[in-house]
């Protein structure tokens, strides 16, 4: 979009005053008013709207946590039954918290769904989906760190199984896990760091990406569930065609879908905060003891499906290493992908179902890895270790050498 | 355009190039503490000390467990069965012999103990540092379990000398500590030094 759109604001008042002084309404104009998205975003398109949402949650209630909690080993757990049980509303806000970490995981994977479907991390947004895919690898850091912190016995048999992964690099591997560790063993050092790294480094990246994604995503729009560019087609004003100003179309939207998400999310957090011990495990109402491993550990439900992977490959390094492709594999989709066409809308049969198999290798692994290992377990993992794989493996053929449909001129767009 | 307005190049090379270098070197400088703070601190090594183990009242075939640097130790008295048992399983083993360097020199034997009836054993799976569980009963496991320690965690087996299983994720055997005999019944755990009671 031409600067010359953005009318010059002659406001009197304060406005102007700061107008004056900071580019307070060519702000609002440029990124709401007159800034234009395609008009058939579909329902697939709230979930960044609600990230954020989820984002200022968890904040906000981190800080009234942080206000109570005590990061050493002999108060922490103490400091969150303090919370559960005698500070006024305490249990609302840990529940929010806790909560709120499995939705952040929930909205951030239908949103990557919808870039898969539409192509959204094609050029040219390779760049806003490495934003995107480093905003996910922080996350994870996230919600591990702030799984360790109320130091019950899976926050200590947590830290003891991630800490150990990097004991797999060959050499340094072991120097590096006392190095993070800070002790020879999980102790209440370690404790301490991840209380560090959760409330001030990982956020203060994250908030720094989250603005890096936004400014990267208006400086080349929105995809769109066609996967055309709508900036290609302009009316004389320099507006697409196919383009709706944000504000008022997509804010409330946005907005409609965020009260819908509101309600399901207070629903949980008042009537199953625990979601059946899915979002709280049951084992971490234990204190941890570094002296007894609980029978079955598993991670929580959003980072199962790496673990997965990790358990079907039956070699401490070569586990560490498909774990590690797992996620490294995503980072490099753009350029794996060759097809002429950006949306699934156009790709051909052998996109539609890789991508079915991917999504069910990735559910699949995510189911297997909250249960037991058993011999019939192990191969399915595998069968779907593999499966994940070559969505990713296979994409630069059949990519290139499938047929596609013709992508049409205009967005498809009913009235109604 | 007089002579000393026009601009050096080669000057500014120089003077760029060695600002970042030394700035680097500053920057790598100022890393030291930062880095080195995050190393176990001397209070982490000082709770490292040698801790005395009291075995009077361990009978043949029973495990206890002690804390020595925030980890578990095992000791094990193991009965004449359970010795024997361990002749028998070298070919299920990946590490029999105990090549690789996971216990000091007096323990690279086929007990892998200073003592053939007593087993001291740093009790972390050497996968992922789960604590082991510990089976000594035959056929505990699988139908051929010889007995010994199972990881519950991701299904790893070591035998009752804590060497590791083929075909499981742990790579090699169970660490042993240093340690010495001060007595018949009693153990020092974290050194092996002459000098240190």
């Amino acid at each position: 979009m031409e600067n010359s759109t953005i009318k010059e604001q002659k406001s009197s008042g304060l406005i102007g005053w700061i107008d004056a002084r900071f580019p307070f309404s060519s702000f609002i104009t440029h990124h709401l008013k007159e800034y234009y998205a395609p008009k058939n975003l579909n329902f697939w398109y709230v979930f960044g709207a609600i990230s954020l949402l989820v984002l200022v949650n968890q904040i906000v209630t981190g800080i009234w946590l942080a206000m109570y909690y005590t990061p050493t080993a002999k108060g922490a757990f103490a400091s969150i039954e303090f919370i559960m049980r005698d500070v006024h509303f305490g249990w609302l806000i840990r529940y929010m918290h806790a909560v709120g970490a499995s939705a952040f995981f929930v909205v951030v994977y239908l949103h990557m769904y919808r870039a898969l479907m539409y192509g959204s991390y094609k050029r040219p947004r390779e760049l806003l989906w490495l934003f995107g895919m480093v905003i996910y690898c922080i996350m994870l850091g996230e919600a591990f760190t702030g799984y360790v912190l109320p130091w019950g016995q899976m926050s200590y048999w947590a830290s003891q199984v991630i800490t150990s992964l990097f004991g797999a690099i060959p050499y340094i591997g072991h120097d590096i896990t006392i190095f993070l560790r800070g002790d020879f063993n999980v102790s209440g050092v370690t404790l301490h760091r991840c209380f560090s790294l959760h409330v001030i480094l990982f956020p203060l990246i994250f908030l720094a990406l989250v603005a890096f994604h936004l400014v990267g995503l208006h400086k080349v729009g929105s995809n769109n569930p066609d996967g055309i560019e709508i900036r290609k087609d302009v009316d004389e004003k320099g507006v697409p065609k196919d383009g709706i100003p944000f504000h008022p179309y997509f804010t409330l939207k946005d907005l409609y879908w965020s009260v819908i998400f509101l309600i399901v999310f207070a629903a949980i957090i008042f009537f199953n905060p625990n979601f059946w011990g899915y979002f709280i495990e049951g084992a971490n109402s234990v204190p941890a003891n570094p002296i007894v491993t609980p029978a079955h550990i598993a991670p929580i439900w959003y980072m199962t499906p790496y673990y997965a992977i990790l358990r079907a490959i039956p070699n401490k390094l070569g586990g560490a290493i498909f774990m590690a492709a797992s996620i490294a594999f995503l980072f490099v989709l753009p350029w794996l992908d060759r097809s002429k066409v950006k949306s699934i809308r156009y790709k051909g049969k052998w996109s539609k179902w890789m991508l079915a198999i991917f999504v069910i290798s990735f559910i699949g692994l995510g189911w297997l890895g909250l249960l037991p290992v058993d011999v019939w377990r192990l191969w399915l993992a595998r069968l779907f270790t593999v499966g994940y794989f070559a969505f990713f493996v296979l994409m630069p053929f059949y990519t290139r050498w499938e047929n596609t449909k013709p992508e049409p001129a205009r967005v498809k767009f009913k009235k109604k | 355009m007089s002579k000393d307005q026009e601009i050096d190049e080669g000057r500014r090379k120089f003077l760029l190039g060695s600002t970042v270098a030394v700035g680097a070197i500053g920057v790598a400088t100022a890393a030291v503490p930062f880095v080195g703070a995050l190393l176990p601190s001397e209070a982490a090594k000082a709770a490292g000390a040698p801790v005395k183990v009291d075995i009077s009242e361990l009978k043949p075939g029973e495990q206890k467990t002690v804390i020595w640097r925030g980890k578990p130790i095992w000791i094990v008295r193991r009965n004449k069965e359970m010795l024997h048992s361990l002749g028998e399983d070298a070919e299920l083993l990946r590490d029999p012999k105990s090549e690789e360097e996971q216990q000091p020199k007096y323990a690279q034997n086929e007990y892998r103990s200073r003592r053939p009836d007593i087993l001291v054993l740093v009790g972390l799976c050497t996968h992922l540092g789960c604590v082991p569980s510990y089976r000594p009963e035959k056929g505990a496991v699988t139908t051929q379990w010889p007995g010994g320690f199972y990881c519950t965690c991701h299904g790893s087996k070591f035998d009752l000398a804590g060497r590791v299983f083929k075909g499981v994720p742990a790579p090699i055997n169970m660490e042993v500590p240093p340690y010495k005999f001060l007595s018949d019944n009693e153990i020092l755990i974290g050194s092996d030094k002459a000098d240190i009671a």
